[in-house]
Formats: structure tokens, C-alpha cells, sequence
């Protein structure tokens, strides 16, 4: 096997006295596509929201290829966390798609998507608007540049996100939750160009409830409960013969899963 | 009655203390602007609890104590204490310190009301603190904390008038000394009202205006 994009040792979240990560471990190799599932307050969440660090971990280690997320080693040995702005640079790498889209609203959909390149990677105007064009055309929103986000609906606003998150270049894109927010209608808009991407080879996790999606387009699935990696595999392992009760169960009680093969 | 030199004589000094009037307002504004949004910054994102304590200190202070008493101690207790101020300075100096508390309440409070995944947002796609700052929250803060900013100049205009007190060469401080040469009292003092409502009257529009502009490009 080829040296893995993503390596995650020992991911741990502690708030207070509730750990939600206890000890997640797992890696991704270059153009491979991940669906982390699992009931709510599994910790898949908070396990993608530590991979960019918006979520400070509380232990363990990820690397980017061979490069250190979020942590700096100090004199005399260990490591200290990074601030916001130490950790800018890496965060161009990981491209993030949120539940709740985020697009900035006093921007245009080309400035939103415009706004990475100009401002954090320091490409030329020009350029950037261009790049910005090229990204909207990939999830078919071309003829919306110059619209404002309020004026689109829930499902094109993620798919500008989701051109925002391009624009980046990044090495990796984490998708939380893409299309939870989102009329039923609107889904599917959402989940095909999550598709084309896909099939384009490029390297995503993705956390969602979507199972039969997840089935489709993932290379690997993990289930999360209770802040534990409980199974991983391909979709098929996972999906359709999990090995362990509490997988079964919950792709039992998801609406929409396949009856569950045992 | 008044004559129409006398009434001329009126507006033409009125008009030059309505000058300063605007002088010491803009002056008091960049002030409290400045101020009031750096500290609504610190509160809002210092990790210093100390900083956060020590701004709200002294927003509370600033809001319980009236204006007057502040340019009171910067004229006259510095000057007992040998620091000589004029008097046009210490009023932008003072109204500036006050208003810089309004405003930072004002920006904070915008700020707080912006959804955090704008800032995590901006985070990810890799912009510095200080960049998500200037392109993506304030132009949001600024556009909410605008109809309330438009009330704070209006306002700020119209407390220029109590650096009369410390001799400032404003629009009341004339008012009063026409009024001991000339016992035109009424007139005077509506003379000085119309021009602060000529003052004040176009700040409103102007926020206003732009307020219509930013709606309609959304």
C-alpha cells in the first residue's frame, strides 16, 4: 500500500468531564473516499471537526502526508498546540463543506469563492476570479457568480461551498453532514456532484446519514459510536454484513438502509 | 424687533460654531470609532479573561457617569494638575472616550450576532484571524450595527453642545454670549436649533441612503 494522504493516530476530544473522542485511529490513502456513519453524538462530527482543527483534539496525532496538523514541536521535546493563525496555512490543504453552508452573504458567489485564493493563498485578482469560475462550472453554478447567496436556494448554496472548498486546491475536503440541512428535493443536487468527485479521484471524508449514498460513493466505510471506531470496511462489509450488533442495529433503525443481510 | 443685520449677525456666528460643532463630532467619532471597535474586538475574541474584564470595567464606568463630568476632569482637573488642554481637545478627547464605549457595545453585539460558522468558514479556507476579521465579519457587523451607528452620530452631534461648558467655541457657547450682547434671546436659541437640525437632518438621510443601497445588491 501506498503511503497514506491522511494518518489519524490515537484522535481524542475531551469538554469537561465527557471525552467524545476516546482514541480514533484510521487512515486514508490518496484519492480515496471515506463516510464516517454512526447515530447521533457518535463523535463523527467533532472527529472531522478535529481533522482541520476547529475542534482542538485533546490527544493523538494527525498527519498530512508526512506533515504534522495543528501541533508545532517545542524545545526539549514535545509538541504545542498551534494557534488560528500558525494553523492558516495547513487549513488551505483541507478543504471543509459544512452542514449549514456558511457562505459569506455581503459577497457575491464569485467573491465567496474568490475570497480563499485572493486573501489566504495570495493569488492575483484576475486569476482568482477566473479560478473561482472554472470551480463554479464544476458544480454547474457558472451563471451564478454574480448573484448573492441569499438569492439561491439551500442546494446551490452548498454546491457554492463546495466550489469555495475547490478553489482552495485542497489535498483533502471534509463534508459534514452536506446535505442534513437541506429539502428533501434538494439532496440529490448536492449528492451528485459529492459523486463527480468522487469519481474524479479526489481524496474526501465525508460524515452523513445518507447510508445508501455512503454505500455508493465510498471507497471505505467507518461506524462510529460512543466516541469509538466500532467497524470499518468497504461499503459492502460495512453496509451490507456488519459484523457487530450495535452496526446492525443502527442501520436497522435508519430509514432508507438496506434490509440488513446477515 | 431684530433687524436683518442683527439676524445676519446671529447666523453668521451661530455658523461658526456649527463648524466646530461638526469638527469636534468627527474628531470624537474617528475616536470612539477607532477605539470602540478594537475593544469590541478584544471582548469579543481576547482569550485574555483579564482584558475582557477590564474593557467591560470600563464600558460600565463610561455608561453610569454623565459626559459632562468627563469633559469636566479632562479641562479643568487636568489643568490643576498642570496639564492644560484646549478646550476643542479635551471635547473630542471626552466624547471620543465615551463614545467609544456605545460603540463598542454596538460592534460587539453585532458581532456576537453573526452565526460562528462565518468565522469557522473563513478559518478553513485558510484566511489568519485577522484577515477573517476584516473580510468577513466586520463588513457583516458593520452592515448590522449600521441604523444604530446612524443614531449615535445624530446624537454625538447634539452633545457637542455641552462642550460649551468648558468654553469649546460651538454653536451654544456663541448662542450664550450673543444673548449678553444682544437680548435676542428667542431668536438666538431657535437660530442654534435650526442649525442642528440642518446638521443632524442629513447624517440621518446619509445613513439612511446607504442603508437602502446595502439592502437592494442582496
Amino acid at each position: 500500500m501506498n503511503q497514506p494522504l491522511l494518518t489519524v493516530e490515537a484522535l481524542r476530544k475531551r469538554y469537561g468531564a465527557v471525552e467524545v473522542l476516546k482514541g480514533i485511529s484510521f487512515d486514508l490513502a490518496p484519492g480515496e473516499t471515506l463516510s464516517l456513519i454512526g447515530p447521533s453524538g457518535s463523535g463523527k462530527s467533532t472527529c472531522l471537526r478535529c481533522l482541520n482543527y476547529l475542534e482542538r483534539p485533546t490527544g493523538g496525532t494527525i498527519l498530512l502526508g508526512s506533515e504534522r496538523i495543528g501541533q508545532l514541536p517545542v524545545k526539549g521535546g514535545g509538541f504545542r498546540l498551534m494557534n488560528d493563525r500558525e494553523l492558516a496555512p495547513q487549513r488551505i490543504e483541507i478543504g471543509m463543506v459544512f452542514q449549514g453552508f456558511y457562505l459569506w452573504p455581503h459577497l457575491s458567489v464569485r467573491d465567496n469563492v474568490a475570497l480563499g485564493p485572493i486573501r489566504a493563498a495570495g493569488m492575483p485578482r484576475a486569476e482568482a476570479h477566473e479560478l473561482a469560475e472554472e470551480m463554479l462550472d464544476k458544480v454547474h453554478l457558472r451563471h451564478k457568480a454574480d448573484e448573492y447567496p441569499e438569492r439561491l436556494s439551500g442546494g446551490q448554496q452548498q454546491r457554492v461551498a463546495i466550489a469555495r472548498a475547490l478553489a482552495q486546491r485542497p489535498k483533502l475536503i471534509l463534508f459534514d453532514e452536506p446535505t442534513s440541512a437541506l429539502d428533501p428535493e434538494l439532496v440529490g443536487e448536492v449528492l451528485g456532484v459529492i459523486r463527480e468527485l468522487a469519481q474524479e479521484g479526489r481524496s474526501m471524508i465525508l460524515v452523513t446519514h445518507e447510508i445508501r449514498f455512503a454505500r455508493d460513493v465510498a471507497d471505505r466505510v467507518i461506524f462510529m459510536d460512543g466516541g469509538h471506531i466500532v467497524e470499518q470496511g468497504t461499503p459492502a462489509d460495512v453496509i451490507d454484513r456488519p459484523q457487530v450488533e450495535r452496526t446492525r442495529n443502527f442501520l436497522g433503525q435508519v430509514a432508507g438502509a438496506p434490509a440488513v443481510v446477515r | 424687533m431684530a433687524s436683518l443685520e442683527t439676524f445676519a449677525r446671529i447666523l453668521a456666528t451661530l455658523a461658526q460654531g456649527a463648524w466646530v460643532a461638526l469638527q469636534v463630532a468627527a474628531g470624537a467619532f474617528v475616536l470612539a470609532a477607532t477605539l470602540g471597535l478594537v475593544l469590541a474586538v478584544c471582548a469579543t475574541f481576547g482569550r485574555s479573561r483579564w482584558l475582557r474584564w477590564a474593557i467591560a470595567a470600563y464600558v460600565e464606568w463610561m455608561r453610569n457617569v454623565p459626559a459632562l463630568a468627563h469633559l469636566f476632569l479632562l479641562y479643568f482637573g487636568l489643568a490643576s494638575l498642570g496639564l492644560r488642554l484646549s478646550p476643542l481637545f479635551a471635547a473630542v478627547v471626552g466624547l471620543g472616550l465615551v463614545g467609544a464605549t456605545v460603540l463598542c457595545d454596538l460592534f460587539a453585539a453585532a458581532l456576537k450576532s453573526l452565526h460562528v460558522g462565518q468565522r469557522e468558514a473563513a478559518l478553513s479556507v485558510g484566511l489568519t484571524p485577522l484577515r477573517t476579521l476584516r473580510h468577513v465579519l466586520l463588513p457583516q457587523a458593520l452592515r448590522v450595527s449600521l441604523p444604530s451607528l446612524g443614531n449615535y452620530v445624530s446624537q454625538l452631534v447634539k452633545d457637542t453642545s455641552i462642550a460649551s461648558a468648558i468654553a469649546a467655541p460651538e454653536v451654544m457657547f456663541f448662542a450664550r454670549n450673543l444673548v449678553t450682547s444682544t437680548f435676542e434671546t428667542t431668536l438666538i436659541y431657535l437660530v442654534a436649533m435650526l442649525l442642528y437640525a440642518a446638521m443632524i437632518l442629513p447624517i440621518g438621510w446619509a445613513f439612511a441612503r446607504t442603508e437602502r443601497r446595502l439592502e437592494a445588491h442582496r
